[in-house]
C-alpha cells in the first residue's frame, strides 16, 4: 500500500512514459501468445494439405512477429529504464532533502546507518521493483492467463486441465516460498550473528586472550555456525521441492492432454496441431509462473523498502521554522542579554529530564563556563542553542528574541557551535572552513586559524588552505581536527559561540593560548565554554555547574569554591588543595 | 585533568595505537594473505578433503543429476511419438498410444525424483562444507600471533570468514553441479536431436552461436555500464554516509542546502549511468528471445518441409514437435553456463583467500615444559628490554625497571612513545627482541601463555564488550562467579548505580546492537570485569580516560583497595591518576628518560616537570 502512495507522489512526471511502456509490453505478449496458434496452423493447414507455400508464409509471419515484438520490447525496456531510474533519482533527492530537515531527535530515532540505507539501498530496491513492474508484471501474468484463455478458446475442457495445472503449480510456489522466505531472513540474521562474533573476536583479541577465553569463543562461534548451517539445510530441503514438483505437475498435465486430446482427435473435434499448441501453452504457463513467483519476491522487498522510505518522507520535523519567523537583530538592545536561558528543561522522549530548570543570562562578550560530570546534560545544553532540539519547557533568547521565533538561518548565523566530536567533511581545508561564509577571503580564514591555534600546521601542509581533507578528517590528528572545527566556527564573526568540550584533545598550553586568543578578539563573541577541565572554565565571567541535568551552582570560580560542594569536589579531583583555595 | 597530549583523545583503541608506533606497511603484510599461489587443482583437492564424510553425497548428487537430465531429454521424444499416434479423426491408434503414455507416466516421476535427490545432496554438501570451512577459519584465529590482527584490516578478515566462505559453497559446489547438468543437457540434446534428424539438428546447431553471440555482446556492454553505475552508487553512498552521520553539524551550520546541491549533482550522474546500465542489461532477455523465436520459426518451417517432402530427411509431425521443444530448452544451459563460469572464478578466488587465512603462519606454541605460573606475588622485573615492530625502526630500547609486590608503577610520555607496547610485551602478545621480563623470577618466555595471562587483570582504553547481557560481560573473566559476586564487583567499580537504571538492569543487552552506553559507562563495565577476577598484577592502559574526574577518583580508590599488597602498572594521560604512584617512569622515544616519585621528578625539573607545569600556563 505504501508502494502505491510512493507511486502516487513520484510517478506523475513519468506517467505517459509508463503507460506507453506498458502498452508496448502488452503488444509483445500478444505476439508471443499467437506463436503456438500459428505453429498449430502450420501443421493442420500446411502439413496436412502439403501446402509448403503456406508453411513458409506462416514461418515468415513468425519471424515478422518476433522482429516487430522485439521493436516493441526495445521501446518498453528503454521507457522502463527512464521511468524507474528517474523516479529513483527523484525519490533519492526528496529523501535526502528530508533528512536535511530532520531535527536531532528524529535523527536519533532513525539512526545514521538506517537513514543511509534508506537513501541508498531502499531506493534501489524500489527502483528495481518499478522497473520489473513495467517490464515483467505485465508480461508474465499476462502470458500465464493468456495461455490458459487461448487454450480454453480451442477446447474448453482441455483448457480446464491447463488451468488446473496452473493453479496447482502456483500453489506449490506459494507453499514453498511462503515457508522459505521467512527462513531466508532467519539465515541472514544468523549469518549476521556469526559475523558479529567474528568481529568481536578480531577487535577484542587482546581481551579474549588476556582472560584466556579462546576455547569459549570457539564454542560460541561453532554453535552459531552449526545453527546457521542447520537452518540453511532446512531451507534447502524445502526449496529442493520446487522444481521437481512443478515439473511433475506440468508433465502429468501433458500426459492428460495427450490422452484426452487423442480421444477428441479421433472424434474429429480437435486437430493434431491444436494438441501441439496445448503442449506448448503448458510450457509457457510453467515458465511464466516461475517468473511471477520471482516478481512476488521483488515486490515484497520493494514494498518493505517503500514503507521505510515513506516513513522518513512522512516525518514532520520536530524543529521547524515558524511562518512568522523574524531575522535576529544584529545586536541586543542595551541592557538585554546576548544569550539567556529562562527555566529551560529538556527531556529525551519520556526519560527523566536531561536538563531541568536551567537559567542564566550572558551580556554581550561575556563568557560562561559549564562544568559537570559525564551525563550531566552539558552537551544537551549546547544542542539547544542552535535548535537541534527545542526545550521541553522554558525559553531561550538570543539578542532578546525567543529563538523559536527566529529564522533558522539567522539563528545559526548568529550562534556558532563547536561540537564535542570534531568532524570534518571530505574536501579541502578551505571548503571546511567556509561553511559559515562561502565568500570568506583568505585573510579571514587565516585569521580564524590563528585564533584557533591552527595556523602553524595548516601552513606546513602542502597546498595550505587548499590542502585536501579526507572523509572524517582522518588525515589530521585529533587535536588538529579540533582546532580546525574551532576555526570553522569563528569564520564570519559569530555573535555567540558555544564550545562543547572542544579542546579536550589539546594540551594545556595550547588550550590556554586558545582561550587567551578568543578573549583578545576585537569583536569578542559571547562565549559558552563546556568542559570537564576546571582550568578551562575557572577564568570565565560565570560558571554553571551541572549535576545530572540540574543546576548545582552558578557564579564565579571564587564564589563556587566556597559555596558549591560539587564544584569544590571537581576542583579537588583535578588540582591540589592549595591550588583550589588560591 | 584531561589528556595532556594533543591527538591522543581520539586514538581509539589498539589498532590506532599500533598504527602510531607500529608497522605501517599494512598493505604489504595483507597482500601476503592473497593466496594466489594455490592452483585450481590444489584448491579443489583441499575442498574435497573438507567434504569428508559427505563425499558420497557428491557422487550421489552427480549420478542423480545425470539420470534426471537424460530422462528429461527423452520426454519430448516420447511426447512426439504420442502425437504421431493421433494424426486424424477416426484414425487414432489407441493401442500404439498406450506405449508412449505409459513410458511418460514412468519417466516423469523419475525425472522429478532425480532432480530432488541431486538438489538435496548438493545443498547438504555445500552447507556442511561451508560450516566446516567456516569453523576452521575461525578456529585458526586463536593460534595466530597478535601482530597478525594488528597488521591485517579486520574488515578483510571478516569478509573471508563470512562472505568468502559462503561464496565457496555457492559458487564452487552449486556452480559445479549446475555446470555439470548444463553440459549434460547440451550434449544430451545434441544426441537426441541427431537421433531424430541430422540435417535439422545441424540447422539448430548452426543457428545457436547467434544467440550466444548476442547474449555475450550484451553482457559485455552491460558489465561496463554496471561498473560505471556501481562507482557512482559508491560515491553517492559515501557522500550520504558522510553527511548524514554529520547531520547535526550540518544543520547547526545551515549547510543542508549546500549538501543537497552536491548530492543532486552526483545523483544526476547516477541517473544517466543507471538508466543506461539498466536499459542495456534489460535487453538481454528480449534479445536472446528474438533469436530463439527466429530459430523456432526456422525449425518449424524446416521441420514441416521434412514432413511434407521427406527432404532433407523424413520426419513425423510428432518429431517436429520434439524438435521445437528441444530448440526451446537447448538455449537455456548456454546462458546459465556463462553465468556459472564467472561464479566459479569468483568462488575460486574466494577459496584461495580462505585457504590463505587457514595457512597463515601460527604463533609458536608453548614449550612442552612451559612453567605454569600459580599464586603469583607480582614481582615484576624488566631487564634491558628491546623491542620493535619493524627491524628498521627500533621502538623500545634498554627498558629496565623493577616493581616489587605491592608497588604502583606509572608510565607517562607522549603518544607513540611505546607505553602500550610494554603491556603487549608483558602479556606476550608480542615477543621481545632482546632482554627479558621476569615475573616472580620466571622468564615470561618460558611460562605458558595461559597461566601468564591469568596472573594479570587488564583494562584498556579501548572498551571491548561482546554482545550479551551486562551480567555476562562482567562475568567474562570468571565464568563461575555468582550473581552476588558480579553485583559486588559492579558496586566496587561504581557501575552498579547506572546498571540498575538500565531498562533490564543486569540483563540489559550491551555490545554491538545492544543499548547505547556512553564510553565512560563502558569503561566502568570493563573495570567491573577486572574487579571480579582478582588478579595478581593490574594493568591499566588509559582505563579511566572517559570517566569524569570525580568518579575516576572513586574508582581509583576501589582499585587501590583491591590491589593492596599487589602490583599495578598504570598508563595514563591525566597526571592526577599518576601522582600517587610509587614510581613514575617517563618514556620518550622508546627509552626511560626519567624515573622517580612525583615530587622527585618535579625537583629534577625535566620533561615531567615541564608537562606538569604546562597545565597551569596561562590559566585564568
Amino acid at each position: 500500500m505504501t508502494m502505491l502512495s510512493l507511486l502516487r507522489r513520484f510517478l506523475p512526471p513519468f506517467r505517459n512514459k509508463a503507460i506507453v511502456g506498458t502498452i508496448c509490453k502488452v503488444v509483445e505478449v500478444i505476439f508471443d501468445l499467437l506463436t503456438p496458434m500459428i505453429v498449430a496452423r502450420m501443421i493442420d493447414a500446411g502439413v496436412a494439405a502439403h501446402d509448403m507455400a503456406l508453411v513458409v508464409r506462416l514461418g515468415a509471419l513468425l519471424v515478422l512477429l518476433a522482429v516487430v515484438g522485439y521493436g516493441f520490447t526495445f521501446v518498453c525496456q528503454r521507457l522502463a529504464a527512464t521511468v524507474s531510474q528517474g523516479m529513483g533519482t527523484d525519490i533519492r533527492n526528496a529523501l535526502y532533502a528530508k533528512v536535511g530537515e530532520l531535527g536531532a531527535a528524529d535523527l536519533d530515532r532513525f539512526g545514521t546507518p538506517s537513514l543511509v540505507t534508506r537513501v541508498t539501498n531502499d531506493v534501489n530496491q524500489v527502483q528495481v521493483a518499478i522497473a520489473m513492474g513495467i517490464r515483467m508484471l505485465i508480461r508474465w501474468p499476462f502470458i500465464a492467463i493468456g495461455s490458459i484463455v487461448a487454450a480454453m478458446s480451442i477446447d474448453l475442457r482441455l483448457g480446464a486441465v491447463l488451468a488446473v495445472c496452473a493453479v496447482s503449480i502456483a500453489l506449490v510456489f506459494w507453499v514453498v516460498m511462503s515457508r522459505s522466505i521467512p527462513l531466508f531472513r532467519a539465515i541472514q540474521e544468523k549469518l549476521d550473528g556469526i559475523s558479529r562474533i567474528a568481529r568481536e573476536n578480531l577487535e577484542g583479541v587482546r581481551v579474549v586472550r588476556a582472560f584466556g577465553r579462546e576455547e569459549h569463543e570457539d564454542e560460541r562461534f561453532v554453535s552459531a555456525s552449526r545453527d546457521q548451517a542447520d537452518t540453511s539445510i532446512a531451507v534447502g530441503k524445502l526449496s529442493a521441492l520446487l522444481n521437481p514438483s512443478t515439473y511433475l505437475i506440468m508433465n502429468l498435465g501433458v500426459v492428460a492432454i495427450l490422452w484426452a486430446g487423442s480421444v477428441r482427435i479421433d472424434a474429429g473435434s480437435l486437430t493434431q496441431g491444436e494438441v501441439i499448441a496445448f503442449v506448448n501453452y503448458m510450457t509457457q504457463v510453467l515458465v511464466s509462473i516461475g517468473y511471477v513467483a520471482n516478481l512476488v519476491v521483488v515486490f515484497t522487498r520493494g514494498s518493505a523498502s517503500a514503507t521505510r522510505i515513506m516513513e522518513v518522507l512522512n516525518t514532520s520535523p520536530e524543529v521547524a521554522e515558524a511562518s512568522d519567523a523574524v531575522e535576529l537583530p544584529a545586536a541586543p538592545a542595551p541592557g538585554t542579554p546576548a544569550l539567556s536561558f529562562e527555566n529551560v528543561s529538556f527531556t529525551y522522549g519520556g526519560q527523566s529530564a536531561a536538563l531541568g530548570n536551567v537559567s542564566f543570562a550572558l551580556a554581550p562578550g561575556e563568557t560562561l563556563g559549564i562544568i559537570g560530570g559525564t551525563g550531566s546534560g552539558k552537551s544537551t545544553l549546547s544542542a539547544l542553542c542552535t535548535r537541534l532540539y527545542d526545550p521541553t519547557q522554558g525559553i531561550i533568547r538570543v539578542n532578546g528574541v525567543d529563538i523559536r521565533h527566529a529564522r533558522l538561518d539567522s539563528l545559526r548565523k548568529t550562534v556558532s557551535s563547536v561540537p564535542q566530536r570534531a568532524s570534518l567533511l571530505s574536501g579541502t581545508i578551505r571548503s571546511n572552513l567556509s561553511w559559515r561564509k562561502l565568500e570568506a577571503s583568505d585573510d579571514e580564514l587565516w585569521q580564524a586559524l590563528a585564533t584557533a591555534q591552527a595556523q602553524d600546521f595548516v601552513r606546513e601542509k602542502e597546498g595550505g588552505l587548499d590542502a585536501p581533507v579526507e572523509a572524517g578528517g582522518v588525515n589530521f590528528s585529533g587535536g588538529q581536527r579540533q582546532r580546525l572545527t574551532i576555526a570553522r566556527a569563528l569564520v564570519g564573526s559569530p555573535q555567540v559561540i558555544v564550545l562543547d568540550d572542544a579542546a579536550s584533545a589539546l594540551d594545556y598550553a595550547t588550550d590556554a593560548r586558545l582561550r587567551h586568543a578568543l578573549k583578545e578578539l576585537s569583536d569578542r563573541p559571547t562565549t559558552v565554554v563546556i568542559s570537564q577541565r576546571v582550568a578551562a572554565v575557572m577564568g570565565s565571567d560565570q560558571i554553571l555547574v551541572l549535576d545530572h541535568g540540574q543546576m548545582a551552582g552558578l557564579g564565579t570560580h571564587d564564589e563556587l569554591v566556597r559555596t558549591c560542594p560539587i564544584y569544590r569536589e571537581i576542583c579537588l579531583s583535578q588540582l591540589k588543595a592549595e591550588e583550589v583555595d588560591n | 585533568m584531561a589528556n595532556l597530549y594533543s591527538g591522543s583523545a581520539l586514538s581509539g583503541g589498539s589498532m590506532a595505537v599500533i598504527k602510531n608506533d607500529g608497522p605501517d606497511d599494512d598493505a604489504r603484510q595483507a597482500s601476503a594473505l592473497v593466496g594466489e599461489h594455490y592452483t585450481a587443482r590444489e584448491v579443489m583437492r583441499r575442498l574435497l578433503a573438507y567434504m569428508g564424510p559427505s563425499k558420497p553425497l557428491l557422487v550421489l548428487g552427480f549420478v542423480a543429476s545425470a539420470v534426471s537430465v537424460a530422462l528429461q531429454l527423452w520426454v519430448p521424444i516420447i511426447i512426439g511419438e504420442a502425437i504421431d499416434c493421433m494424426v486424424e479423426a477416426g484414425s487414432v491408434n489407441f493401442a500404439a498410444l498406450r506405449g508412449p503414455l505409459t513410458r511418460l507416466a514412468m519417466v516423469i516421476p523419475l525425472v522429478a525424483l532425480g532432480q530432488w535427490v541431486s538438489t538435496t545432496c548438493t545443498n547438504r554438501l555445500s552447507y556442511e562444507t561451508i560450516r566446516a570451512l567456516r569453523d576452521d577459519s575461525f578456529r585458526v584465529l586463536k593460534g595466530l600471533p597478535l601482530s597478525f590482527f594488528d597488521t591485517h584490516p579486520h574488515g578483510d578478515l571478516l569478509a573471508r570468514i563470512a562472505g568468502d566462505v559462503d561464496q565457496v559453497g555457492d559458487g564452487l559446489l552449486q556452480g559445479l553441479t549446475q555446470l555439470f547438468s548444463g553440459i549434460m543437457t547440451i550434449v544430451g540434446t545434441l544426441v537426441f536431436m541427431c537421433s531424430l534428424s541430422v540435417p535439422v539438428a545441424l540447422v539448430v546447431m548452426a543457428l545457436t552461436p547467434l544467440s550466444i553471440l548476442v547474449a555475450s555482446q550484451i553482457a559485455k556492454r552491460s558489465s561496463a555500464s554496471f561498473a560505471a553505475q556501481q562507482a557512482l552508487q559508491g560515491q553517492l553512498g559515501g557522500y550520504a554516509e558522510e553527511t548524514i552521520s554529520n547531520q547535526r553539524l550540518i544543520t547547526s551550520f545551515s549547510q543542508s542546502e549546500r549538501c543537497q546541491k552536491r548530492f543532486e549533482d552526483i545523483n544526476a550522474k547516477l541517473f544517466v549511468a543507471g538508466e543506461h546500465a539498466q536499459f542495456v542489461s534489460s535487453l538481454t532477455n528480449p534479445s536472446t528471445r528474438i533469436v530463439n523465436n527466429i530459430i523456432y520459426a526456422v525449425v518449424a518451417v524446416v521441420g514441416c518441409l521434412c514432413v511434407v517432402t521427406g527432404q532433407p530427411s523424413p520426419l513425423s509431425v510428432g518429431q517436429v514437435q520434439s524438435f521445437l521443444s528441444y530448440s526451446n530448452q537447448y538455449m537455456k544451459p548456454f546462458n546459465e553456463i556463462s553465468g556459472v563460469v564467472t561464479q566459479l572464478q569468483a568462488a575460486l578466488a574466494s577459496a584461495r583467500r580462505v585457504f590463505a587465512l587457514l595457512d597463515a603462519p601460527r604463533e609458536e606454541p608453548d614449550a612442552a615444559d612451559a612453567i605454569e605460573l600459580v599464586d603469583c606475588t607480582g614481582d615484576l622485573d624488566f631487564r634491558q628490554v628491546d623491542f620493535s615492530y619493524q627491524p628498521s625502526r627500533p621502538l623500545l630500547r634498554d627498558i629496565t625497571f623493577h616493581a616489587a609486590p605491592g608497588q604502583r608503577i606509572a608510565l607517562v610520555g607522549p603518544t607513540g612513545c611505546g607505553k602500550t607496547t610494554l603491556i603487549n610485551l608483558l602479556l606476550r602478545f608480542y615477543d621481545l627482541k632482546g632482554g627479558s621480563i621476569r615475573i616472580d623470577g620466571h622468564d615470561i618466555a618460558q611460562c605458558s601463555r595461559k597461566s601468564l595471562r591469568g596472573a594479570f587483570g587488564m583494562v584498556l582504553q579501548d572498551t571491548w564488550l561482546f554482545s550479551g547481557t551486562v551480567r555476562e560481560n562482567i562475568r567474562y573473566g570468571r565464568p563461575d562467579a555468582t550473581d552476588e559476586q558480579v553485583e559486588e564487583a559492579a558496586r566496587r567499580a561504581h557501575a552498579h548505580k547506572f546498571i540498575v537504571q538500565l531498562p533490564q538492569g543486569y540483563d540489559t543487552m550491551v555490545g554491538e546492537g545492544g543499548g547505547a552506553l556512553s564510553q565512560g559507562q563502558r569503561q566502568l563495565l570493563c573495570i567491573a570485569r577486572v574487579m571480579l577476577t582478582d588478579p595478581s598484577i593490574l594493568l591499566l592502559d588509559e582505563a579511566t580516560s572517559s570517566i569524569d574526574t570525580r568518579t575516576e577518583l572513586q574508582v581509583q580508590d576501589a582499585f587501590d583497595r583491591m590491589m593492596e599488597g599487589r602490583t599495578s602498572l598504570v598508563v595514563a594521560h591525566r597526571l592526577s591518576t599518576v601522582r600517587n604512584a610509587d614510581c613514575i617512569l617517563v618514556m620518550q622515544d622508546g627509552v626511560i628518560s626519567e624515573r622517580g616519585t612525583h615530587e622527585e621528578l618535579l625537583e629534577q625539573g625535566g620533561f615531567y616537570a615541564h608537562l606538569y607545569a604546562s597545565q597551569w600556563e596561562g590559566m585564568g
